[in-house]
Protein backbone atom coordinates (compact mmCIF):
# COMPACT_ATOMS: atom_id res chain seq x y z
CA UNK A 1 0.00 0.00 0.00
CA UNK A 2 1.40 3.41 -0.85
CA UNK A 3 2.16 6.10 1.67
CA UNK A 4 -0.88 8.03 0.40
CA UNK A 5 -3.29 5.16 0.93
CA UNK A 6 -1.87 4.32 4.35
CA UNK A 7 -2.43 7.89 5.47
CA UNK A 8 -5.97 7.82 4.06
CA UNK A 9 -6.70 4.55 5.81
CA UNK A 10 -5.29 5.86 9.12
CA UNK A 11 -7.32 9.07 8.98
CA UNK A 12 -10.52 7.17 8.07
CA UNK A 13 -9.96 4.73 10.92
CA UNK A 14 -9.35 7.54 13.35
CA UNK A 15 -12.57 9.29 12.36
CA UNK A 16 -14.45 5.99 12.60
CA UNK A 17 -13.10 5.42 16.11
CA UNK A 18 -14.03 8.96 17.09
CA UNK A 19 -17.49 8.38 15.69
CA UNK A 20 -17.88 5.22 17.74
CA UNK A 21 -16.76 6.94 20.92
CA UNK A 22 -19.03 9.96 20.36
CA UNK A 23 -22.46 8.31 20.15
CA UNK A 24 -24.14 11.40 21.57
CA UNK A 25 -22.99 13.37 18.54
CA UNK A 26 -24.50 10.74 16.26
CA UNK A 27 -27.84 10.82 18.07
CA UNK A 28 -27.90 14.61 18.21
CA UNK A 29 -27.33 14.79 14.47
CA UNK A 30 -30.35 12.54 13.91
CA UNK A 31 -32.69 14.35 16.27
CA UNK A 32 -32.67 17.59 14.26
CA UNK A 33 -33.96 16.18 10.93
CA UNK A 34 -36.33 13.83 12.72
CA UNK A 35 -37.98 16.75 14.49
CA UNK A 36 -38.41 18.45 11.13
CA UNK A 37 -39.85 15.29 9.63
CA UNK A 38 -42.11 14.18 12.44
CA UNK A 39 -43.24 17.51 13.82
CA UNK A 40 -42.81 20.27 11.23
CA UNK A 41 -43.69 18.24 8.13
CA UNK A 42 -46.62 16.52 9.83
CA UNK A 43 -48.02 19.90 10.84
CA UNK A 44 -47.69 21.33 7.35
CA UNK A 45 -48.96 18.26 5.58
CA UNK A 46 -52.43 19.64 4.93
CA UNK A 47 -51.25 23.11 3.96
CA UNK A 48 -48.40 22.07 1.66
CA UNK A 49 -49.52 19.44 -0.76
CA UNK A 50 -47.30 19.09 -3.81
CA UNK A 51 -48.20 18.68 -7.42
CA UNK A 52 -46.33 16.45 -9.81
CA UNK A 53 -42.88 17.88 -10.42
CA UNK A 54 -39.77 16.00 -11.47
CA UNK A 55 -38.53 13.60 -10.24
CA UNK A 56 -41.92 12.68 -8.76
CA UNK A 57 -44.37 10.88 -11.00
CA UNK A 58 -47.35 11.21 -8.73
CA UNK A 59 -48.68 13.49 -6.03
CA UNK A 60 -46.61 13.26 -2.88
CA UNK A 61 -47.07 14.25 0.72
CA UNK A 62 -44.99 17.00 2.24
CA UNK A 63 -43.09 14.49 4.41
CA UNK A 64 -41.92 12.71 1.29
CA UNK A 65 -40.92 16.00 -0.30
CA UNK A 66 -38.68 17.18 2.51
CA UNK A 67 -36.77 13.91 3.06
CA UNK A 68 -34.01 14.76 0.52
CA UNK A 69 -33.67 18.23 2.05
CA UNK A 70 -33.34 16.74 5.50
CA UNK A 71 -30.73 14.26 4.28
CA UNK A 72 -28.82 17.22 2.84
CA UNK A 73 -29.31 19.01 6.16
CA UNK A 74 -27.49 16.15 7.91
CA UNK A 75 -24.60 16.54 5.47
CA UNK A 76 -24.59 20.31 5.98
CA UNK A 77 -24.54 20.16 9.77
CA UNK A 78 -21.90 17.46 9.74
CA UNK A 79 -19.74 19.46 7.37
CA UNK A 80 -19.90 22.42 9.76
CA UNK A 81 -19.26 20.13 12.72
CA UNK A 82 -16.18 18.72 10.97
CA UNK A 83 -15.01 22.25 10.21
CA UNK A 84 -15.49 23.18 13.85
CA UNK A 85 -13.43 20.20 14.97
CA UNK A 86 -10.76 21.23 12.47
CA UNK A 87 -10.60 24.70 14.02
CA UNK A 88 -10.47 23.04 17.44
CA UNK A 89 -7.67 20.69 16.32
CA UNK A 90 -5.74 23.65 15.00
CA UNK A 91 -6.21 25.60 18.21
CA UNK A 92 -5.27 22.57 20.31
CA UNK A 93 -2.31 21.63 18.16
CA UNK A 94 -3.25 18.20 16.81
CA UNK A 95 -3.68 19.67 13.34
CA UNK A 96 0.00 20.56 13.43
CA UNK A 97 0.90 16.94 13.89
CA UNK A 98 -1.10 15.97 10.82
CA UNK A 99 0.42 18.73 8.72
CA UNK A 100 3.98 17.66 9.54
CA UNK A 101 3.42 14.24 7.95
CA UNK A 102 5.61 13.83 4.84
CA UNK A 103 2.70 14.12 2.44
CA UNK A 104 1.25 16.95 0.39
CA UNK A 105 -1.03 19.15 2.43
CA UNK A 106 -3.83 18.87 -0.13
CA UNK A 107 -3.88 15.12 0.32
CA UNK A 108 -3.99 15.32 4.12
CA UNK A 109 -6.84 17.82 4.00
CA UNK A 110 -8.70 15.76 1.42
CA UNK A 111 -8.38 12.69 3.67
CA UNK A 112 -9.85 14.66 6.58
CA UNK A 113 -12.65 15.86 4.32
CA UNK A 114 -13.46 12.40 3.02
CA UNK A 115 -13.44 10.91 6.53
CA UNK A 116 -15.98 13.48 7.69
CA UNK A 117 -18.19 12.81 4.65
CA UNK A 118 -18.23 9.05 5.23
CA UNK A 119 -19.41 9.60 8.79
CA UNK A 120 -22.15 11.91 7.45
CA UNK A 121 -23.27 9.28 4.98
CA UNK A 122 -23.72 6.76 7.77
CA UNK A 123 -25.91 9.26 9.58
CA UNK A 124 -27.89 9.97 6.42
CA UNK A 125 -28.64 6.26 6.01
CA UNK A 126 -29.62 5.98 9.66
CA UNK A 127 -32.08 8.84 9.08
CA UNK A 128 -33.49 7.19 5.94
CA UNK A 129 -33.99 3.96 7.89
CA UNK A 130 -35.91 5.78 10.63
CA UNK A 131 -37.96 7.65 8.01
CA UNK A 132 -38.79 4.28 6.44
CA UNK A 133 -39.95 3.02 9.81
CA UNK A 134 -42.30 6.02 9.97
CA UNK A 135 -43.82 5.17 6.61
CA UNK A 136 -41.74 7.25 4.16
CA UNK A 137 -41.37 4.88 1.23
CA UNK A 138 -38.81 5.56 -1.48
CA UNK A 139 -37.94 3.35 -4.46
CA UNK A 140 -35.85 0.48 -3.03
CA UNK A 141 -33.02 0.99 -5.53
CA UNK A 142 -33.03 4.68 -4.64
CA UNK A 143 -31.26 3.85 -1.40
CA UNK A 144 -28.35 2.57 -3.47
CA UNK A 145 -28.48 5.22 -6.18
CA UNK A 146 -28.32 7.98 -3.64
CA UNK A 147 -24.93 6.85 -2.34
CA UNK A 148 -22.79 8.61 -4.99
CA UNK A 149 -25.02 11.68 -4.71
CA UNK A 150 -24.45 11.75 -0.95
CA UNK A 151 -20.73 11.43 -1.49
CA UNK A 152 -20.53 14.28 -3.99
CA UNK A 153 -22.88 16.55 -2.04
CA UNK A 154 -21.03 15.72 1.19
CA UNK A 155 -17.69 16.56 -0.40
CA UNK A 156 -19.04 19.89 -1.61
CA UNK A 157 -20.40 20.85 1.79
CA UNK A 158 -17.26 19.55 3.49
CA UNK A 159 -15.14 21.70 1.19
CA UNK A 160 -17.21 24.76 2.17
CA UNK A 161 -16.59 23.85 5.83
CA UNK A 162 -12.89 23.37 5.18
CA UNK A 163 -12.73 26.78 3.56
CA UNK A 164 -14.48 28.37 6.55
CA UNK A 165 -12.09 26.58 8.89
CA UNK A 166 -9.16 27.99 6.93
CA UNK A 167 -10.41 31.56 7.27
CA UNK A 168 -11.51 31.60 10.90
CA UNK A 169 -8.85 32.31 13.46
CA UNK A 170 -10.56 31.56 16.72
CA UNK A 171 -12.83 28.83 17.89
CA UNK A 172 -15.28 31.20 19.53
CA UNK A 173 -15.90 32.98 16.21
CA UNK A 174 -16.88 29.79 14.53
CA UNK A 175 -20.23 29.30 16.25
CA UNK A 176 -21.44 32.66 14.91
CA UNK A 177 -20.24 31.89 11.43
CA UNK A 178 -21.92 28.50 11.53
CA UNK A 179 -25.28 30.08 12.27
CA UNK A 180 -24.65 32.74 9.66
CA UNK A 181 -23.95 30.05 7.07
CA UNK A 182 -26.20 27.15 8.00
CA UNK A 183 -29.54 28.89 8.36
CA UNK A 184 -29.54 31.05 5.21
CA UNK A 185 -28.07 28.19 3.19
CA UNK A 186 -30.73 25.78 4.41
CA UNK A 187 -33.78 28.03 4.28
CA UNK A 188 -32.87 29.65 0.95
CA UNK A 189 -32.92 26.34 -0.84
CA UNK A 190 -35.37 23.75 -2.12
CA UNK A 191 -34.96 21.70 1.06
CA UNK A 192 -38.33 22.81 2.42
CA UNK A 193 -40.21 24.22 -0.59
CA UNK A 194 -39.90 23.74 -4.34
CA UNK A 195 -38.73 26.65 -6.45
CA UNK A 196 -42.15 27.31 -7.95
CA UNK A 197 -43.51 27.86 -4.45
CA UNK A 198 -40.72 30.35 -3.79
CA UNK A 199 -41.54 32.14 -7.05
CA UNK A 200 -45.13 32.58 -5.90
CA UNK A 201 -43.79 34.55 -2.97
CA UNK A 202 -40.97 36.47 -4.67
CA UNK A 203 -38.99 36.00 -7.85
CA UNK A 204 -35.90 37.38 -6.13
CA UNK A 205 -36.22 34.71 -3.47
CA UNK A 206 -36.64 32.11 -6.17
CA UNK A 207 -33.50 33.34 -7.95
CA UNK A 208 -31.46 33.28 -4.76
CA UNK A 209 -32.62 29.74 -4.08
CA UNK A 210 -31.83 28.71 -7.64
CA UNK A 211 -28.27 30.04 -7.27
CA UNK A 212 -27.70 28.47 -3.87
CA UNK A 213 -25.33 25.49 -4.28
CA UNK A 214 -27.15 23.75 -1.44
CA UNK A 215 -30.28 23.70 -3.62
CA UNK A 216 -28.32 21.74 -6.20
CA UNK A 217 -27.06 19.34 -3.53
CA UNK A 218 -30.67 18.78 -2.41
CA UNK A 219 -31.87 18.25 -5.97
CA UNK A 220 -29.02 15.89 -6.76
CA UNK A 221 -30.03 13.78 -3.76
CA UNK A 222 -33.76 14.06 -4.55
CA UNK A 223 -33.32 12.88 -8.14
CA UNK A 224 -30.93 10.09 -7.12
CA UNK A 225 -33.44 8.78 -4.58
CA UNK A 226 -35.84 8.37 -7.53
CA UNK A 227 -33.20 6.73 -9.72
CA UNK A 228 -32.58 9.77 -11.86
CA UNK A 229 -29.51 11.86 -12.53
CA UNK A 230 -29.88 15.62 -12.36
CA UNK A 231 -26.90 16.55 -14.52
CA UNK A 232 -27.27 20.29 -13.94
CA UNK A 233 -27.25 19.81 -10.17
CA UNK A 234 -24.25 17.50 -10.42
CA UNK A 235 -22.38 20.08 -12.48
CA UNK A 236 -23.07 22.86 -9.97
CA UNK A 237 -22.16 20.68 -7.02
CA UNK A 238 -18.91 19.56 -8.65
CA UNK A 239 -18.01 23.13 -9.57
CA UNK A 240 -18.74 24.41 -6.06
CA UNK A 241 -16.66 21.57 -4.60
CA UNK A 242 -13.71 22.43 -6.83
CA UNK A 243 -13.89 26.16 -6.04
CA UNK A 244 -14.17 25.77 -2.27
CA UNK A 245 -11.57 23.02 -2.07
CA UNK A 246 -9.19 25.25 -4.00
CA UNK A 247 -9.89 28.16 -1.66
CA UNK A 248 -9.45 25.93 1.40
CA UNK A 249 -6.12 24.61 0.14
CA UNK A 250 -5.03 28.16 -0.52
CA UNK A 251 -6.08 29.07 3.02
CA UNK A 252 -4.05 26.24 4.53
CA UNK A 253 -1.02 26.92 2.36
CA UNK A 254 1.91 27.44 4.74
CA UNK A 255 3.24 30.26 2.60
CA UNK A 256 0.24 32.54 2.97
CA UNK A 257 -2.59 30.85 4.80
CA UNK A 258 -4.13 30.84 8.24
CA UNK A 259 -1.32 28.93 9.92
CA UNK A 260 1.02 31.83 9.26
CA UNK A 261 -1.30 34.42 10.70
CA UNK A 262 -2.60 32.38 13.52
CA UNK A 263 0.12 31.61 15.99
CA UNK A 264 0.70 35.13 17.02
CA UNK B 1 26.46 15.67 7.34
CA UNK B 2 24.51 18.10 9.51
CA UNK B 3 21.24 16.76 10.82
CA UNK B 4 19.89 20.29 10.79
CA UNK B 5 21.38 23.31 9.06
CA UNK B 6 19.72 26.69 9.37
CA UNK B 7 21.19 29.63 7.49
CA UNK B 8 20.13 33.28 7.48
CA UNK B 9 16.59 32.56 8.57
CA UNK B 10 14.35 35.61 8.97
CA UNK B 11 10.62 35.89 9.49
CA UNK B 12 8.17 38.75 10.01
CA UNK B 13 4.61 39.01 11.24
CA UNK B 14 3.56 42.10 9.35
CA UNK B 15 5.99 44.78 10.52
CA UNK B 16 7.22 42.86 13.52
CA UNK B 17 10.42 40.99 12.90
CA UNK B 18 10.23 37.66 14.75
CA UNK B 19 13.49 36.12 13.55
CA UNK B 20 16.52 38.02 12.30
CA UNK B 21 19.07 36.09 10.28
CA UNK B 22 19.19 33.03 12.51
CA UNK B 23 21.91 30.50 11.61
CA UNK B 24 23.02 27.33 13.41
CA UNK B 25 23.74 23.65 12.88
CA UNK B 26 22.97 20.49 14.81
CA UNK B 27 24.99 17.35 14.08
CA UNK B 28 23.97 13.71 14.69
CA UNK B 29 24.30 12.73 18.34
CA UNK B 30 24.25 16.33 19.52
CA UNK B 31 21.81 17.58 22.14
CA UNK B 32 21.25 21.22 21.34
CA UNK B 33 19.25 23.33 23.80
CA UNK B 34 17.60 26.38 22.31
CA UNK B 35 17.23 28.69 25.28
CA UNK B 36 15.13 31.78 25.13
CA UNK B 37 12.66 33.66 27.30
CA UNK B 38 8.98 33.77 26.34
CA UNK B 39 8.54 35.70 23.11
CA UNK B 40 12.14 35.15 22.00
CA UNK B 41 11.05 33.53 18.72
CA UNK B 42 11.39 29.85 19.64
CA UNK B 43 7.89 28.88 18.57
CA UNK B 44 8.23 30.78 15.31
CA UNK B 45 11.49 28.99 14.65
CA UNK B 46 9.76 25.67 15.35
CA UNK B 47 6.89 26.51 13.03
CA UNK B 48 9.42 27.24 10.29
CA UNK B 49 11.44 24.10 10.98
CA UNK B 50 8.30 21.95 10.79
CA UNK B 51 7.02 23.80 7.71
CA UNK B 52 3.87 25.07 9.36
CA UNK B 53 5.17 28.41 8.14
CA UNK B 54 7.31 28.92 5.08
CA UNK B 55 10.45 30.97 5.42
CA UNK B 56 10.70 33.75 2.87
CA UNK B 57 14.31 34.43 3.73
CA UNK B 58 16.97 31.91 4.66
CA UNK B 59 17.42 28.18 4.24
CA UNK B 60 16.64 25.09 6.31
CA UNK B 61 18.07 21.66 5.50
CA UNK B 62 17.39 18.39 7.31
CA UNK B 63 19.96 15.66 6.62
CA UNK B 64 20.92 17.58 3.51
CA UNK B 65 17.32 17.84 2.25
CA UNK B 66 16.19 21.40 1.67
CA UNK B 67 12.88 21.96 3.45
CA UNK B 68 11.66 24.28 0.71
CA UNK B 69 12.75 22.20 -2.26
CA UNK B 70 12.10 18.71 -0.90
CA UNK B 71 9.70 19.18 2.02
CA UNK B 72 8.47 15.61 2.25
CA UNK B 73 11.96 14.10 2.24
CA UNK B 74 13.01 16.58 4.92
CA UNK B 75 9.90 16.03 7.08
CA UNK B 76 10.37 12.27 6.87
CA UNK B 77 13.71 12.66 8.68
CA UNK B 78 12.20 14.69 11.48
CA UNK B 79 10.34 13.77 14.66
CA UNK B 80 8.46 16.58 16.38
CA UNK B 81 7.06 17.12 19.87
CA UNK B 82 5.04 20.31 20.00
CA UNK B 83 4.53 22.49 23.03
CA UNK B 84 0.79 21.82 22.99
CA UNK B 85 -0.21 18.24 23.56
CA UNK B 86 -1.27 16.58 20.32
CA UNK B 87 -2.38 13.14 21.46
CA UNK B 88 -5.78 11.70 20.72
CA UNK B 89 -6.90 11.18 24.29
CA UNK B 90 -9.69 8.75 23.42
CA UNK B 91 -7.32 6.36 21.69
CA UNK B 92 -5.01 3.90 23.40
CA UNK B 93 -1.27 4.40 23.55
CA UNK B 94 -0.81 1.74 20.84
CA UNK B 95 -3.44 3.30 18.58
CA UNK B 96 -1.91 6.75 18.91
CA UNK B 97 1.38 5.28 17.76
CA UNK B 98 -0.21 3.27 14.97
CA UNK B 99 -2.00 6.35 13.64
CA UNK B 100 1.21 8.31 13.46
CA UNK B 101 3.10 5.34 11.99
CA UNK B 102 0.54 5.11 9.18
CA UNK B 103 0.91 8.83 8.44
CA UNK B 104 4.58 8.06 7.90
CA UNK B 105 3.87 5.09 5.66
CA UNK B 106 4.49 2.23 8.10
CA UNK B 107 2.55 -0.98 7.54
CA UNK B 108 0.51 -2.35 10.41
CA UNK B 109 3.15 -4.99 11.17
CA UNK B 110 6.04 -2.51 11.03
CA UNK B 111 4.07 -0.10 13.14
CA UNK B 112 3.38 -2.68 15.85
CA UNK B 113 7.06 -3.67 15.99
CA UNK B 114 8.22 -0.05 16.13
CA UNK B 115 5.63 0.79 18.78
CA UNK B 116 6.95 -2.01 20.97
CA UNK B 117 10.52 -0.80 20.37
CA UNK B 118 9.91 2.87 21.18
CA UNK B 119 7.72 2.15 24.18
CA UNK B 120 10.43 -0.09 25.62
CA UNK B 121 12.98 2.64 24.91
CA UNK B 122 10.93 5.05 26.99
CA UNK B 123 9.96 2.56 29.72
CA UNK B 124 6.32 2.53 28.72
CA UNK B 125 5.91 -0.94 27.22
CA UNK B 126 3.41 -2.01 29.87
CA UNK B 127 1.13 0.94 29.06
CA UNK B 128 0.46 0.11 25.40
CA UNK B 129 -3.17 -0.77 26.05
CA UNK B 130 -4.01 2.20 28.26
CA UNK B 131 -6.02 5.13 26.99
CA UNK B 132 -3.94 8.28 26.54
CA UNK B 133 -6.49 10.08 28.73
CA UNK B 134 -5.57 7.82 31.65
CA UNK B 135 -1.86 8.69 31.54
CA UNK B 136 -0.35 11.36 33.77
CA UNK B 137 1.30 14.44 32.27
CA UNK B 138 4.79 12.96 32.29
CA UNK B 139 3.73 9.76 30.57
CA UNK B 140 1.71 11.67 28.00
CA UNK B 141 4.86 13.58 27.11
CA UNK B 142 6.86 10.38 26.96
CA UNK B 143 4.22 8.94 24.65
CA UNK B 144 4.57 11.97 22.39
CA UNK B 145 8.32 11.45 22.28
CA UNK B 146 7.79 7.74 21.54
CA UNK B 147 5.43 8.73 18.75
CA UNK B 148 7.96 11.15 17.30
CA UNK B 149 10.46 8.26 17.13
CA UNK B 150 8.14 5.82 15.34
CA UNK B 151 9.51 6.49 11.87
CA UNK B 152 13.15 6.46 13.10
CA UNK B 153 13.91 10.10 12.42
CA UNK B 154 17.46 11.44 12.44
CA UNK B 155 16.44 14.73 14.00
CA UNK B 156 14.16 15.21 17.01
CA UNK B 157 12.61 18.63 17.61
CA UNK B 158 11.01 19.33 20.98
CA UNK B 159 9.28 22.59 21.81
CA UNK B 160 9.09 23.18 25.57
CA UNK B 161 8.40 19.50 26.24
CA UNK B 162 8.69 19.70 30.04
CA UNK B 163 6.55 22.76 30.70
CA UNK B 164 3.87 22.04 33.29
CA UNK B 165 5.49 18.82 34.53
CA UNK B 166 6.79 18.17 38.03
CA UNK B 167 10.53 17.92 38.70
CA UNK B 168 10.54 14.12 38.64
CA UNK B 169 8.79 13.89 35.29
CA UNK B 170 11.04 16.62 33.87
CA UNK B 171 14.15 14.74 34.94
CA UNK B 172 12.87 11.45 33.51
CA UNK B 173 12.15 13.05 30.14
CA UNK B 174 15.43 14.95 29.86
CA UNK B 175 17.32 11.77 30.85
CA UNK B 176 15.53 9.76 28.17
CA UNK B 177 16.16 12.31 25.45
CA UNK B 178 19.82 12.72 26.38
CA UNK B 179 20.16 8.94 26.14
CA UNK B 180 18.57 8.97 22.68
CA UNK B 181 21.15 11.48 21.49
CA UNK B 182 24.09 9.74 23.13
CA UNK B 183 23.22 6.11 22.37
CA UNK B 184 21.25 6.29 19.13
CA UNK B 185 23.06 9.18 17.49
CA UNK B 186 19.88 11.19 17.25
CA UNK B 187 20.28 14.94 16.73
CA UNK B 188 18.10 16.80 19.23
CA UNK B 189 16.93 20.40 19.20
CA UNK B 190 15.21 21.12 22.50
CA UNK B 191 13.58 24.54 22.81
CA UNK B 192 13.04 25.66 26.37
CA UNK B 193 13.14 28.52 28.80
CA UNK B 194 13.92 26.09 31.64
CA UNK B 195 17.67 25.89 32.13
CA UNK B 196 17.47 22.71 34.23
CA UNK B 197 16.97 20.65 31.06
CA UNK B 198 20.54 21.44 29.98
CA UNK B 199 23.58 19.29 30.82
CA UNK B 200 27.14 20.68 30.83
CA UNK B 201 28.04 18.82 27.62
CA UNK B 202 25.06 20.10 25.67
CA UNK B 203 25.30 22.71 22.99
CA UNK B 204 23.38 25.84 23.90
CA UNK B 205 21.88 28.44 21.59
CA UNK B 206 20.59 31.53 23.34
CA UNK B 207 17.82 33.22 21.39
CA UNK B 208 16.28 36.54 22.30
CA UNK B 209 14.20 39.02 20.29
CA UNK B 210 14.63 36.81 17.25
CA UNK B 211 18.42 36.78 17.31
CA UNK B 212 20.96 34.18 18.39
CA UNK B 213 22.93 35.94 21.13
CA UNK B 214 25.38 33.18 22.00
CA UNK B 215 26.22 29.65 21.06
CA UNK B 216 28.58 27.10 22.57
CA UNK B 217 28.84 24.27 25.05
CA UNK B 218 26.96 24.88 28.28
CA UNK B 219 30.07 24.39 30.43
CA UNK B 220 32.00 26.98 28.39
CA UNK B 221 29.28 29.62 28.29
CA UNK B 222 28.96 30.01 32.04
CA UNK B 223 31.79 28.33 33.90
CA UNK B 224 31.47 30.46 37.03
CA UNK B 225 27.96 31.79 37.54
CA UNK B 226 26.04 28.82 36.22
CA UNK B 227 23.97 28.75 33.08
CA UNK B 228 20.75 30.00 34.69
CA UNK B 229 22.34 33.22 35.95
CA UNK B 230 24.21 33.70 32.71
CA UNK B 231 21.03 33.22 30.69
CA UNK B 232 19.05 35.69 32.80
CA UNK B 233 21.82 38.28 32.76
CA UNK B 234 22.30 37.99 29.02
CA UNK B 235 18.64 38.24 28.07
CA UNK B 236 17.99 41.04 30.57
CA UNK B 237 20.88 43.09 29.20
CA UNK B 238 19.56 42.81 25.70
CA UNK B 239 15.99 43.57 26.75
CA UNK B 240 17.21 46.68 28.54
Amino acid sequence: MSLYLRALSAILQREALRFLTQRERFLAALVRPLVWLLVFAAGFRAALGLSITPPYQTYITYEVYIVPGLVAMILLFNAMQSALSLVYDREMGSMRLLLTAPLPRWWLLFCKLLAGVLVSILQAYAFLAIAYAFGIRLPPMGYLWVLPALLVAGLMLGAVGLFLASTIRQLENFAGVMNFVIFPVFFLSTALYPLWRMAESSTLLRDICAWNPFTHAVELIRFALYLRLNAEALGWVALTFAVFLGLALWGFDPARGIMTRKTR
Amino acid sequence: MDALAVAGLSFRYGRKEALKGVSFRVVPGEFCALLGPNGAGKSTLFALLTRLFVARQGRIAVMGQDLQQAPHAALAQMGVVFQQMTLDLDLSVARNLAYFGALHGLSRRESAARAQEVLERLDMAERAGERARDLNGGHRRRLEIARALMHRPRLLLLDEPTVGLDARARTAITTHVHALAREDGLAVLWATHLVDAVSPDDTVLILNHGEILQTGQARDLAPENGLARHFIALTEDVAA
